[in-house]
């Protein structure tokens, strides 16, 4: 079986994003980028499936500008067996994505994608959902256990009221969540053993995908700051503050 | 005139107030509401929404299909219901994230994420980058509005005396096989609902152990809060995951919130912007969490907690 993963490139969720002054956009210059964290994830479960014998290779898929080679260098040197970029200098949106990602499973007859469940900058948590529709497969979202079995999986789902297990026969759209695992490290022989690996690069334009459909962004602003509030010396006066608030 | 469909979230017979919170986002966005009700015994739900403020009429599915809320079925037929509505709107909960993005596709429009203001029918703003920035987005003109609706940004809408008419439908759509629910595994608390609680109090790394999570619990028993965490806590698995707070787990605006021995890292502080009152009790004096804290207290947290539920009385 093939897997195919998505592998987004997203500003590092430790940066502090700042907007622009005139509200067109956020500060990008400089700032360090790095694959989205339940991309990691998914790309991890999934070379554990490759470990186990249950999956014969793993394919990352970014979408993006032309500089995203390096990008997908990272997921092959964590393991991946290619990468496919398909290249765009336009913003893609999630049904773009999601546009994209059915033309190459179209291509590539995955028996499972996997995807990160939001991408932590423009925090949509929507193309695997969009994709599954598309491809009018099932889908396991939020997922923190993935157990494959014959021609099927069954995920267990984090959601608001505790865990969801569901039965999906395959091929089917999963996206991951924190605890589905931790994922590996990458080891300096396998960045090297990376540099061999294959990409191929595909032009967006090429891929005959529906365009439009998008949202026009308007305007950035930042978020309402909260003002700092004091700082109590013990728990007499803070249960006193409290009270005179009518909190408690 | 905009008409809005707003897919109700329920669970064991009764109406999720985090459909209330959609109702009142529909009224902003301004035009005639219904709310559809997918269920295996709808009336009773229905019945609930009928009586929300705002709400025209209520459209109700019965099916067995529909015991469990299951994205793959529910989808096919909020796409048949949502013919003739300019809007379909659906609560920024797990079971709206699930679904939405997937009858938006069928649909083959965009989707509005955590829809947080209202600018106009079609013009909204959201959260971006862990919510540190906004941003305003305007759906095509000729398209359905399809939007999750963040539900801390909006109040519930009150239920009226008038309840509005209820029309039993049956959807005409192909349901997939491919899907099956097995479990839910749920652990059952009398503590309030993380979600529509007044008051949260919630731990973090710094408690160790879920065994030290008890003390939590009692302060948050005294308060009559319920109990959240951070992600450190839940990966470590002092709590269950869904007790998590943060860009990633809940987003939560309760009236009071006190954050136990969480440093305030951002993806958790975009969880809590809308609380009305932060209190931080953390050692470390450095901690970003009081740069957001309406009262901080420094100190060590297992002296200061038992206190703070002693002196509540
Ligand atoms: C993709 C992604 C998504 C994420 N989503 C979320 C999310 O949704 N929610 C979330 O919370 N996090 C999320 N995180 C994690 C986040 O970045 C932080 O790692 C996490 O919030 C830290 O948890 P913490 O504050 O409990 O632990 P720490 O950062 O380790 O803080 C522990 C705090 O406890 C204090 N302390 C220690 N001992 C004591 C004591 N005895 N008494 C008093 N204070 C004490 C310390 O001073 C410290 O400030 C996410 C991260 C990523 C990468
Ligand atoms: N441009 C992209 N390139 C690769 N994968 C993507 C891209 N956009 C979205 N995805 C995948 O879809 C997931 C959810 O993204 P989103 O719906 O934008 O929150 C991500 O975690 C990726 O796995």
């Amino acid at each position: 079986m093939k897997i195919l993963v998505g592998y987004k490139r997203v500003v590092d969720y430790n940066v502090r994003i700042q907007v622009k002054p005139d509200g067109s956009g956020v500060v990008s210059d400089g700032v360090k980028l790095s694959p989205n964290p339940f991309d990691e994830i998914a790309l991890e479960e999934a070379l554990r499936l490759r470990e186990k014998g249950v999956a014969s290779e793993v394919v990352v898929v970014g979408i993006g500008p032309t500089d995203l080679q390096a990008h997908l260098r990272n997921g092959l040197a964590m393991g991946a067996n290619r990468a496919i970029h398909v290249a765009t200098s336009d913003a893609v949106q999630p049904l773009t994505a999601a546009r994209v990602l059915l033309k190459l499973v179209q291509k590539e007859q995955p028996g499972l994608v996997i995807l990160g469940k939001q991408a932590i900058d423009d925090d949509c948590n929507q193309t695997g959902q969009m994709l599954a529709a598309l491809w009018d497969r099932p889908q396991a979202t939020f997922a923190s256990k993935v157990e494959i079995g014959e021609d099927k999986a069954r995920v267990t789902r984090e959601v608001d009221a505790g865990l969801e297990t569901l039965e999906v026969d395959l091929p089917a759209v999963i996206t991951t969540d924190l605890r589905l695992n931790e994922p590996r490290f990458i080891k300096l022989p396998d960045i090297m053993k990376a540099k061999s690996k294959p990409i191929e690069i595909l032009e967006l334009a090429s891929l005959g995908v529906e365009p439009g459909d998008h949202l026009k962004t308007l305007h950035y602003a930042p978020p309402p700051g909260r003002s700092k509030g004091v700082m109590v010396k013990d728990v007499a006066e803070l249960v006193a503050a409290l009270k005179s608030k009518g909190l408690v | 005139m905009n008409t809005i469909l707003i897919v109700a979230e329920h669970h064991a017979g009764q109406l999720n107030p985090a459909t209330a919170r959609c109702v009142s986002c529909a009224r902003k966005i301004g035009g005639e509401i219904t709310v559809a009700v997918l269920a295996d015994a709808p009336a009773a739900i229905a019945a609930q929404a009928a009586t929300l403020d705002g709400v025209g009429r209520v459209v109700a599915v019965a099916d067995t299909a529909h015991t469990q809320a299951l994205a793959a079925m529910y989808a096919p037929q909020i796409a048949v219901l949502a013919r003739g509505f300019t809007h379909v709107l659906a609560p920024s909960t797990t079971f709206g994230k699930d679904l939405l993005p997937r009858v938006a596709a069928l649909l083959g429009v965009a989707q509005v994420s955590d829809l947080m203001q209202v600018e106009g029918p079609r013009r909204f703003v959201r959260p971006i980058y862990a919510g540190n920035a906004l941003v305003t987005v305007e759906v095509p003109q000729e398209q359905t509005v399809v939007a999750t609706v963040r539900t801390a940004s909006w109040p519930e809408a009150a239920a009226g005396a008038q309840a509005a008419p209820v029309e039993t439908r049956s959807v005409d759509a192909a349901l997939p096989k491919h899907t099956r629910f097995v479990t839910l595994q749920s652990a059952k608390s009398e503590r309030p609902d993380l979600q529509s609680a007044g008051r949260v109090v919630s731990g973090g790394r710094a408690l160790g152990s879920s065994e030290n999570f008890r003390i939590i619990y009692q302060l948050a028993d005294k308060l009559g809060a319920a109990v959240g965490a951070s992600r450190a806590a839940v990966d470590a698995g002092y709590v269950p995951s869904d007790m998590q707070v943060g860009q990633t787990g809940k987003i939560i605006a309760p009236a009071l919130y006190v954050a136990v021995g969480i440093s305030g890292a951002i993806q958790h502080l975009t969880g809590i912007k809308d609380a009305g009152t932060i209190v931080a009790i953390n050692k470390d004096a450095e901690a970003p969490i009081f740069e957001v804290a309406d009262y901080g207290l420094v100190g060590d947290l297992f002296k200061l907690v038992p206190e703070l539920t002693q002196a509540l009385g």
